[in-house]
């Protein structure tokens, strides 16, 4: 591209992302990145060298055209950037915000060798949202023939909700089922509202029906319907993307107390019912003075921001190994941090002790040290001798993970499955055991992300078209 | 505050049917009306009963399930037990005491009206087979929980004793709907004021010192009465089956909030039961976990009837 008098901005940092002030935001639930301006956006997208071969697209999950879609920025065409990026990627907004761009695109961009790389993810945000408030104006489906086929997704998380999405595009008729009274999976009910508004994962959803998918909420598959009844119902093909939704425990005394809870119930509360703005809504939630959180991962931050703005004085996050083998995003690591959580690594909870009543008033923890790396390729945390000790807290959440819902396994007949609880798939397909039954996104590999997940959803709409072909 | 009770008609009354996709196929491309309610009655003071609309949880539900339902939009997600079910008419019986405010607002809702949200059916279903004659103790609303086991039991060509009680004569339900199906019927309540004068585990302790033999008790009320009887049969080694309905949030494992400990192993009451072995049940901590969130539901409780009390 011939454009000799183009200078990129060689500024070394990314463009600083707005963001609510930490004494501020602790107090409510509101976006804590406010997102770039035009003319901040515009300067970030002059820091692209424009490669000619981009090893930022290769980082990404579902190929997102990004020199494209951030040249588009740099001259002003901010809508046509946020088509380029729709040409692949069906919910632009919440990648934006929640994918570890850190360890995918910005991981490759050549900027980030000498300094910080191009701030790919804000950018993406920056067109979806500025698309957004031009009232979202979108192709419509140009596809009046009849439909190809019908296909029935169940989950209407990230996985789900791209398949549906491209199988649409490519004229199928698609029902999504989801479980709860509002689809959207763990975008709504996991990941909180500062860091996932739910009127962007609204936006996507309606996007998602301009182009003609039905989503039936309520519907439990496995219950209400088995995924062979699906086919006896005239579905051609169907896709499973039912997460990893079960809760891991510990194990150690006095988890059943009043005032423990899995991530998931904490979040679920929160999230999806809005337990923070009980009595308004109905569902309550209950928060202690001090709050131990129980993990390192994402979740485990998210359920600690949500305790601090419920109103816990002290929020601790405890962690048996440190902070380098925290499988949280260190963007999260840092928002905690800022926000007055107080990190006790090394540290391994054994066993939550309680009141006459039944409700937690301790979490007594041994301290680690780091052995020789276990099969996670991660040093193993051994307990030191006589270091118990004991964290003065009223509510325990623990986020320790969580493994694939049995449900669809349990109630449909040769589903081949990994010993934990995993569907058992064909990576490039998504093709599971059971023929024109395909499965992606955390029920296939246990908790991931939302672009893994994606990715998943976008290369089983690929197969199920392939294989619906070959059947006409 | 004021609830959103001026939405709740908006929300529920008059509301175009749920219709299209899979439920036109399911049917024929006729319009199926989805969670309306066709039938309400008034058992007790502040116990009722609503027959629902719902082709596709009818078809499946089966005794000892449960659905999950919620009011309106700001409202709670709460487990009922399914009391009964008409696969032909497509509709599940619900019956609910008013005891909080979704319970108190789904009592308001009158025929003709729509749940919002209905899920179901939940849980594992009652093992009923090879029962010879068994004993089954429903108290208070409990007798609504067990009225589709004992219907099954009979159908199935069980003897089935059954002992129900309450407060008092006022508060005994579905007496005459539950006669038929049973061998015997015992009453007691606290008051004498029907039957026994006392507890249901009186009847129960009686009928066993009097040689009764049975291979099962199925026992479902209040959590105490539920340990009580628990406490009793295992004396005279009868194995019990008992209806746990502990506090909710999605109803299909996810969140763990029911959990509880049977036989010193943590069991989730929406996927793993709701029916445990009373004799392995640990009661105190179940009751301990029930009480969780009773002032935040005497909260909402206040709220609710101040703002019922405008006139809303």
């Amino acid at each position: 591209m011939a454009e000799p008098r183009r200078k990129p901005n060689l500024v070394k940092t990314k463009v600083p992302m707005p963001a609510q002030d930490p004494q501020v935001r602790i107090k409510n639930f509101d976006e804590v990145a406010l997102g770039y301006t035009p003319e901040q956006a515009v300067e970030e997208a002059r820091r692209c060298l424009r490669c000619k071969e981009p090893r930022c697209v290769q980082g990404c999950p579902v190929n997102v055209k990004i020199p494209e879609f951030i040249m588009l920025i740099e001259e002003g065409k901010f809508l046509e950037a946020y088509y380029k990026i729709l040409e692949t990627n069906n919910l632009p907004a919440i990648c934006g915000r929640v994918c570890p761009q850190e360890n995918q695109c910005e991981k490759h961009c050549l900027r980030g060798e000498k300094g910080e790389p191009v701030a790919i993810g804000r950018l993406e945000r920056f067109a979806a949202d500025y698309a957004a408030s031009c009232g979202e104006p979108r192709h419509e489906p140009t596809n009046p023939a009849p439909p190809k086929g019908k296909v029935a997704v169940v989950g209407s998380g990230p996985a789900g909700l791209t398949c549906a999405a491209d199988l649409a595009k490519m004229g199928y008729q698609v029902t999504v089922f989801e479980a709860f009274h509002t689809p959207g999976g763990v975008l709504v009910y996991g990941i909180p509202e500062f860091r996932l508004p739910k009127r962007v994962v609204q936006r996507e959803i309606d996007n998602l029906k301009k182009l003609g998918v039905e989503i039936q909420t309520n519907m439990v598959i496995g219950k209400i319907l088995s995924v062979d009844e699906l086919f006896s119902e005239g579905y051609d093909a169907i896709f499973i993307g039912t997460g990893a939704g079960l809760p891991q425990f510990l194990r150690i005394p006095g988890e059943n107390l009043n005032g423990v809870f899995s991530a998931n119930e904490f979040l679920t509360r929160i999230n999806l019912m809005r337990a923070y703005r009980f009595p308004e809504y109905d569902t309550p939630i209950k928060i202690g003075r001090r709050v131990a959180v129980i993990g390192g991962g994402n979740v485990a931050m998210d359920a600690a921001r949500c305790a601090l703005r419920l109103g816990a004085a002290k929020v601790y996050i405890v962690y048996r190994r440190s902070e380098e083998e925290m499988p949280a995003r260190r963007e999260e690591i840092h928002h905690a941090r800022e926000e007055g959580v107080e990190f006790k690594l090394l540290t391994n909870p054994v066993r939550i002790l309680g009141d006459d009543n039944g409700w937690v008033k301790g979490l007594e923890c041994v301290t680690m040290e780091l052995g020789e790396p276990d099969a996670s390729g991660r040093r193993r945390p051994v307990p030191k001798p006589g270091s118990e000790h004991c964290l003065e807290v009223e509510t325990v959440i623990i986020a320790i993970g969580t493994t694939p819902n049995p449900l669809i396994a349990n109630t449909t007949p040769g589903l081949e499955l990994t010993k934990f609880g995993g569907i058992v798939v064909d990576e490039a397909t998504g093709q599971t055991s059971r023929p024109g039954i395909f499965a992606g996104g955390d029920s296939v590999t246990g908790a991931a992300t939302v672009i893994l997940a994606m990715g998943a959803g976008k290369r089983a709409a690929k197969a199920i078209d392939a294989y619906l072909a070959a059947r006409r | 505050m004021r609830f959103l009770l001026e939405d709740l008609p908006a929300a529920l009354k008059g509301n175009p049917p749920n219709v299209g996709g899979i439920f036109t196929t399911l049917y024929g491309g006729g319009i199926v009306a989805v969670n309306r309610i066709v039938k309400k009655k008034v058992l007790a003071p502040a116990v009722k009963l609503i027959e629902v609309e719902n082709h596709l949880i009818a078809k499946k539900a089966q005794p000892g399930q449960f659905v999950i339902l919620r009011v309106h939009e700001k409202g709670e997600r709460i487990p009922l037990t399914i009391s009964d079910y008409d696969r032909e008419k497509g509709t599940v019986t619900i019956i609910f005491q008013e005891v909080g405010k979704t319970t108190t607002l789904l009592g308001r809702l009158e025929e003709g009206d729509r749940i919002l949200d209905l899920v179901g059916p939940l849980g594992k279903p009652t093992h009923l087979e090879g029962l010879q004659r068994v004993v089954v103790v429903g108290g208070g609303l409990g007798t609504a929980l067990v009225f589709s086991q004992v219907k099954e039991l009979h159908r199935r060509g069980t003897k089935v004793d059954c002992i129900i009680g309450a407060r008092n004569k006022d508060l005994i339900i579905l007496e005459e709907e539950i006669k038929p199906y049973c061998a015997n019927l015992y009453i007691a309540t606290d008051d004498g004021s029907k039957g026994h004068k006392g507890f249901v585990t009186d009847v129960l302790k009686r009928l066993l010192d009097e040689g009764n033999r049975y291979d099962r008790a199925i026992a479902v009320g209040p959590l105490i009465m539920m340990k009580v009887v628990s406490n009793l049969t295992r004396q005279y080694g009868l194995p019990t089956v008992v209806s746990m309905n502990p506090i909710m949030v999605d109803g299909t494992g996810m969140c763990g909030c029911c959990r509880l400990t049977v036989g010193g192993q943590t069991k989730f009451a929406c996927v793993d039961g709701p029916e445990f072995d009373g004799h392995l049940v640990d009661f105190d901590e179940v009751i301990k976990r029930t009480a969780m969130y009773r002032e935040e539901e005497k909260t909402a409780m206040e709220l609710l009837q101040r703002s019922l009390k405008e006139g809303v």
